[in-house]
């Protein structure tokens, strides 16, 4: 090859206190390339991006930027080479309209700017009223937004860390579209996802990490799902096949033409929501998020009071009046979607975390809290559900994002419940890691837990629900059988096109 | 040109300790060249307001009693600051906890009111708890904010206290001073040392410092507070009721006050007068963010700012500096004490201009 890789990194490494986040990594990247990087859970992808786009800095390894060695001791010295990053966790301010989040980042007058983001948009595919609030905006919005400010800045590379594990799957596709033009256009693109089958229609180059090393490097157009998953782990996938559900047993959770108006201009009214869950058996909410799914799992977790004690009920008893801690000592359990901030308090260590939910687990003595109680509850949840840290002691906040939603799940299976509900369970986790998720859940079932799963992902719901209900506008559906329905009847009741 | 402050990857123990000398380094060198050109003694200045706070058992006494009203509020109001329940009228907790206990020797002044001062101390802090309460009503129930409400609530009650000296609680026969009369024996705090004026109160702030220790790191209900003040909506997953923080956040940043108020009124001064609105409530602030919050911390940083106050007082008096002065270096200190603190928890970034 004649001409030098626009990005080549050698033998970079990077550690943080005794986790070896990357070691000697070499990478290149091409012009005109998408490149996928894949790997499992805490592999060190966010690491290897944070360190080209100068977030961090690798304790050793150099970096070139076409042909030239360069030193990135900030962001803003990677933007003026030309790289530009979406992160896994988006930096909008809510508060602040489009142009004027656009702005903070971009010289300019903000006419000028709102005029570069509709062209841009047009260009793209990627449109967006520049003068809407931030957030008034969907997901996949606030995306746009995200990918709109960085090409502004004309990057010849692109970062984007996990964009799809948080867009319904329309947007998906409007996102490659626009990043295929971009590619067209010249652009490289740096792309992870755990979304094997994305990353074989999108990608032309795919870069392996396990344990923070480069283990491959393969074109992954060539390869099937299967065979990029056991690179990825390192060990052949294991074939996972499901006992079938036992006849269900006692009524667990209900809910009685459960409506609520909606809390602000953004939200989702939910208007006569009707379900029953029973012991030993899994119901499934298809639907696209937005539809109303945030609101009624705050009802359902106590978070939002129903306006009638009997719109809710839990274990036979009407709770729709009482708080999360009292719907939690009738035996309910809850993993919601939103990681950082509410299913876990970043600040905090994994001890502290646990105590969050896990308090009644004989953590306190007297409300005083037993140290020895927590930290051995949180060393085994951590090895139970394969959390990948050092340690009780790490904070929440440093935890790559697939582990520390293992962590979560973990703490509320450990629970024990008779009933709980969980929301995405497989957002950003690898597929080892979704596999081990989906069988923990099963295995409760066959255990007699009853099981609400609120999910995008079709094949997760048909892999684990015996029952399906799609929500849609905040209408829910009537309860599917899931061995007679097919994925087209559910996504006709998705797109509101079957009641 | 921009810049930002980014976290450094190793937040160190050794700045806890780095940090004040540092500070009080900057600080001297800065004010020896601001007293010299104001034409002082810069050195008898710098030996009057840093060394003899120390050199004399009497002024050392000095800074505990000053010390003992800064680390009780502070150690009430950080426990709410730290579920982001901000209590910024202490002040007028204070004075109303002074009000209150005021209440019995002005209506008893022969002293014959049995267990006088465990029901002065009683009153002062039923009558700061109430105070602060009120605005945790009015946050509860309408949502207004209690730092607005506290603030101005701390207003009202320097009025009602020009009230009552001005009007029913003036002492006939004190000529016209806007003062109660002097409260009798059984009203007054037992002194700690012989020959100063540092009384028991030194001991209630220790055993609240004890309190907060044990509930902010080690009760459920600590947990629940630095819960509701790092990710509110962890909290309300897990269920910790919002009003209740800001009732216990509130309540306990009152109770603290209005013990130190009534501590006041039955300690130095002996008698309820105007100059209780010493501004120990809204100094208890400045304490207890020094003190990072954190119930031991605060205990180092009261102690800092009672020997520059009382520093201060000794510099105006002996090194004959202007109150201004003294006030600059009280200001210098703190300023370079949060600057050190800073800058060895986080490296500043200057942003470069970025090409459009
Ligand atoms: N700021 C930090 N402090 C300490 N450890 C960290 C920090 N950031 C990351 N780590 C650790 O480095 C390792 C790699 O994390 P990284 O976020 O790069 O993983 P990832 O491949 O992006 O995983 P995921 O797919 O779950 O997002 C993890 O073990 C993580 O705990
Ligand atoms: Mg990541």
């Amino acid at each position: 090859m004649s001409q030098p890789a626009l990005l080549r990194l050698a033998k970079v490494s990077k550690r943080y206190g005794t986790v070896q986040a990357n070691k000697e990594i070499d990478l290149e990247v091409h012009t005109g390339s998408i490149h996928a990087v894949l790997g499992e859970n805490g592999a060190g992808k966010s690491t290897l991006m944070k360190l080209i786009y100068g977030v961090e800095q690798p304790d050793v390894g150099h970096i070139y930027w076409n042909g030239q060695e360069v030193h990135l001791a900030r962001p803003s010295d990677a933007q003026a080479l030309g790289i530009g990053m979406v992160f896994q966790h988006f930096s909008l301010f809510e508060t602040l309209s489009v142009v004027q989040n656009v702005s903070l980042m971009i010289p300019g007058k903000p006419a000028d700017l709102a005029q570069k983001i509709t062209d841009l948009g047009d260009q793209f595919g990627l449109s967006v009223d520049p003068h809407a609030m931030v957030h008034r905006l969907s997901v996949g919005e606030r995306q746009r937004v995200e990918i709109i400010r960085c090409l502004l800045l004309n990057p010849k590379l692109l970062i984007l860390d996990e964009p799809t594990s948080v867009l319904p799957p329309q947007s998906v596709r409007r996102l490659f579209e626009t990043l295929r033009k971009l590619q067209a256009d010249g652009m490289a693109i740096l792309f992870i996802s755990h979304k094997l089958d994305e990353i074989r229609e999108l990608c032309d180059t795919a870069s392996v990490l396990r344990g923070g090393e480069v283990t491959g490097r393969v074109d992954p157009r060539e390869h099937d799902a299967r065979s990029l998953a056991q690179l990825m782990i390192g060990r052949e996938m294991p074939n996972v096949a499901h006992a079938a559900p036992r006849p269900p047993g006692e009524e667990r959770l209900r809910l009685n033409a459960l409506s609520h108006p909606r809390a602000s201009r953004f939200g989702t009214t939910l208007e006569g929501i009707d379900l029953k869950l029973r012991s030993g058996e899994i119901v499934g909410i298809a639907g696209i998020s937005g539809n109303g799914q945030q609101e009624l799992a705050a009802l359902i977790s106590g978070e939002t009071r129903a306006q009638e004690p009997g719109m809710v009920e839990i274990m036979g008893k009407k709770v729709g009046h009482l708080g999360p801690m009292a719907r939690r000592k009738l035996g309910f359990a809850f993993v919601p979607e939103e990681r950082l901030g509410r299913g876990a308090v970043p600040e905090m260590s994994l001890a502290d975390n646990s105590l969050l939910t896990a308090h009644s687990r004989n953590m306190l003595s007297r409300g005083f809290i037993r140290r020895s109680v927590e930290r051995a509850f949180t060393r085994e949840c951590i090895e139970a559900f394969d959390v990948r840290t050092p340690g009780p002691d790490a904070e929440a906040g440093a935890m790559s994002g697939g582990n520390l939603q293992k962590f979560i799940l973990g703490r509320e299976i450990m629970l024990n419940p008779d009933v709980m509900l969980v929301s995405q369970p497989t957002w950003g986790v690898d597929i080892g890691a979704a596999t081990a998720i989906r069988k923990r859940l099963l295995d409760m079932r066959d255990q007699g837990c009853a099981i609400l799963v609120i999910s995008e992902e079709m094949d997760e719901l048909f892999e684990m629900c015996s029952k399906l209900h799609v929500l849609h506008n905040g209408h829910l559906s009537p309860a599917l059988d899931a061995a007679e329905t097919t994925p087209q009847e559910i996504g006709r009741y998705m797109i509101g096109a079957a009641t | 040109m921009k810049f930002r402050l980014i976290r450094r990857d190793t937040a160190s123990r050794l700045a806890m300790f780095t940090a004040p000398v540092l500070a009080l380094v900057f600080t001297c060198v800065a004010s020896l060249v601001l007293f010299a050109a104001l034409g002082k003694d810069a050195g008898a200045a710098l030996y009057a307001l840093l060394l003899k706070p120390f050199l004399s058992w009497y002024s050392f006494s000095e800074v505990l009693l000053k010390m003992a009203p800064l680390l009780l509020i502070a150690q009430g109001l950080a426990i709410g600051f730290r579920a982001n329940v901000f209590n910024i009228g202490a002040e007028g907790q204070f004075i109303v906890g002074a009000l209150c206990a005021s209440a019995l020797p002005v209506y008893f002044p022969d002293g014959d009111f049995p267990l006088m001062l465990p029901a002065m101390i009683a009153f002062g802090a039923l009558g700061g708890t109430v105070y602060a309460l009120i605005a945790a009503a009015l946050r509860t129930r309408f949502g207004a904010s209690e730092i607005l409400v506290t603030l101005m609530m701390a207003l009202i009650a320097v009025q009602i206290l020009n009230y009552l000296l001005l009007g029913p609680w003036k002492d006939p026969r004190g000529f016209n001073f806007p003062q109660t009369v002097m409260f009798p024996d059984n009203a007054m705090l037992p002194i700690l040392f012989d020959g100063t004026r540092t009384n028991i109160s030194l001991i209630f702030s220790l055993l609240a410092s004890v309190f907060a220790y044990l509930m902010m790191q080690h009760h459920f209900r600590g947990y629940q507070l630095r819960t509701a003040g790092l990710a509110p909506r962890a909290a309300l997953y897990a269920g910790f009721s919002a009003s209740r923080m800001v009732w216990l956040g509130l309540g306990l940043g009152g109770l603290a006050a209005g013990i130190a108020g009534a501590s006041e009124v039955a300690g130095p001064l002996g008698q309820l007068q105007r100059s209780v609105t010493s501004g120990y409530g809204y100094a208890a602030i400045i304490v207890a963010y020094v003190g990072g919050l954190n119930p031991l911390g605060i205990i180092a940083s009261s102690f800092l700012i009672s020997v520059i106050y009382i520093g201060g007082d000794n510099a105006t008096v002996s090194a004959g500096l202007p109150v201004a002065a003294v006030e600059v270096f009280q200001g210098l200190l703190l300023f370079f004490y949060l600057l050190t603190f800073t800058l060895i928890r986080f490296r500043i970034e200057f942003d470069r201009k970025v090409p459009a």
